[in-house]
């Protein structure tokens, strides 16, 4: 059976791990490499990492301070923010990314996912997408870190992404992230059919809210951040409470 | 050890690959490793990596045009260790049908084909965790040295190595009902169709396995 795969997201804004509510009111938590390592001796699967500022502020993420977390872990790291140019993706790789998530600069440029697709490989370039819902099924793609409107219908925008070749969808639901609510449901419900392997994110508040959307929406893999930020579950209780469920994970 | 008795490992470089995180594990591993497009270095080089993700079409050309094939193949012929990573591991084969037919280093006998029709819910490619089985020949003392059956590993990959001689299949995984060859082994050459540089634990340990068959 399919091992689903439980990935923790590292929210980066200058030297720190930061995390907030509906992507707002930023709080600190930690180091990114002290964290990073944790999760990677805790079993995490992947780990996501994105400089939430980035964009916003229109300028690349620390590819040093990148480079110090990658040297630790030896599992994928799919690294994203303010990634907007072949170059910016070849130093990410550099540095020590596997995979890089595009979001805000594809959502005004989307031929630029597919010449990153051509350069990279689909393997590697992941459609990043923040959605926030504004009406029933009907989901808004965000930018900069959650904060800007586009008027995209978010789901639309993914099939049109997955058409210019990326590999893999990462989504956020905005009106989950950091809630520790459970994850949004419908949002999952509303990409199951997404060709490309779709990871969910946003609301984790317990093993059984992960168990709850992989049976109902059988996405590919599930993100979490607040969840493991603040202690309440380690990946390791998560995936040995799916396993028990028949949830296929990979335990060492 | 003096320094002159130091292996020379060479990652080869041919293009857009995520070199640095392969350079790190084996690093990690204490090995020293140089990164190289130079066909002469990789001539000298006492063992050499051929890391890769991407299309084999734009592998191969990336091979071609830094006059890397001649070296690669003479270098197989000396039976020093080779190890093929992914695409650097299908590029090991004579075939690769993928976006058409293209002719690989035609090191191992065989072609890259796409997966077959999978069960549902099985996407291509098949991306994250797998796990890998014996095929017959013993583990002990090979890349896989103390490697538990069934150990994870990871993988990101659409198309799948079929050697035409099936001895050179050393382990296969299973992907949506579909048995496929994980690991190819001809005598000192392996490819691995998953990444050891990003398979934990275990991955580190397969690579501490290589730079042991270096060192023997």
């Amino acid at each position: 059976m399919k091992n689903i795969r439980i990935i923790p997201r590292l929210d980066i804004k200058g030297p720190n791990v930061v995390k907030g509510i509906h992507t707002e009111g930023l709080r600190v938590v930690g180091e990114p490499i002290k964290l990073a390592e944790k999760y990677y001796r805790d079993g995490a699967d992947e780990i996501v990492y994105m400089d939430i500022v980035a964009s916003l502020y229109q300028r690349n993420l620390d590819f040093d301070l990148l480079r110090s977390v990658a040297s630790e872990i030896f599992i994928p790291l799919t690294v994203g923010g303010g990634i907007r140019s072949i170059h910016d993706i070849n130093n990410a790789l550099r540095a020590g990314a596997d995979k890089v998530a595009i979001n805000t600069y594809a959502l005004g440029h989307p031929e630029f996912l597919k010449e990153a697709v051509r350069t990279f490989g689909a393997q590697c370039i992941v459609l990043s997408v923040e959605a926030k819902k504004i009406n029933p099924n009907s989901w808004e793609a965000y930018t900069d870190g959650g904060r800007e409107k586009t008027g995209i219908n978010a789901v639309d925008w993914i099939h049109q992404a997955v058409s210019q070749g990326v590999g893999e969808v990462f989504i956020t639901s905005i009106d989950a992230d950091g809630t520790r609510k459970g994850f949004d449901r419908e949002l999952a419900q509303a990409v199951s059919s997404v060709a490309v392997p779709v990871i969910i994110h946003g609301g984790a508040n317990s093993p059984s809210s992960f168990l709850d959307i992989l049976r109902d929406c059988k996405p590919d893999a599930v993100a979490a951040s607040s969840i493991f930020h603040y202690g309440v579950a380690t990946i390791k209780q998560v995936k040995k409470y799916l396993a028990k469920n028949n949830i296929s994970v990979r335990l060492k | 050890m003096p320094a002159h008795n130091k292996k020379l490992v060479a990652i080869v470089d041919y293009g857009v690959n995520n070199l640095h995180s392969l350079a790190k594990a084996f690093t990690r591993c204490k090995c020293e490793v140089i990164i190289t497009e130079d066909p002469a270095t990789v001539a000298t080089a006492d063992a050499i990596v051929l890391p890769g993700t991407g299309a084999f079409q734009a592998g191969m050309n990336g091979l071609k045009t830094r006059g890397l094939i001649d070296s690669i193949r003479a270098f197989a012929d000396t039976e020093k260790p080779i190890l093929g990573i992914c695409l650097g591991a299908q590029l090991l084969l004579n075939t690769g049908n993928e976006f058409g037919s293209f002719p690989g280093l035609g090191i191992i006998d065989g072609s890259v084909d796409s997966f077959p029709t999978l069960k549902p819910g099985h996407k291509v490619p098949h991306f994250g965790w797998n796990g890998i089985l014996s095929k017959g020949s013993p583990w002990n003392g090979s890349l896989l040295d103390s490697i538990r059956e069934k150990s994870y590993v990871y993988f990101v990959h659409s198309f799948i190595m079929n050697p035409k001689n099936k001895k050179y299949i050393f382990a296969t995984s299973e992907y949506g009902g579909y048995e496929f060859c994980s690991v190819m082994r001809k005598n000192n050459i392996y490819g691995c169709q998953f990444h050891p540089e990003k398979s934990g634990i275990v991955g580190l340990k397969i690579i501490k396995n290589f730079i042991k068959i270096i060192q023997a």
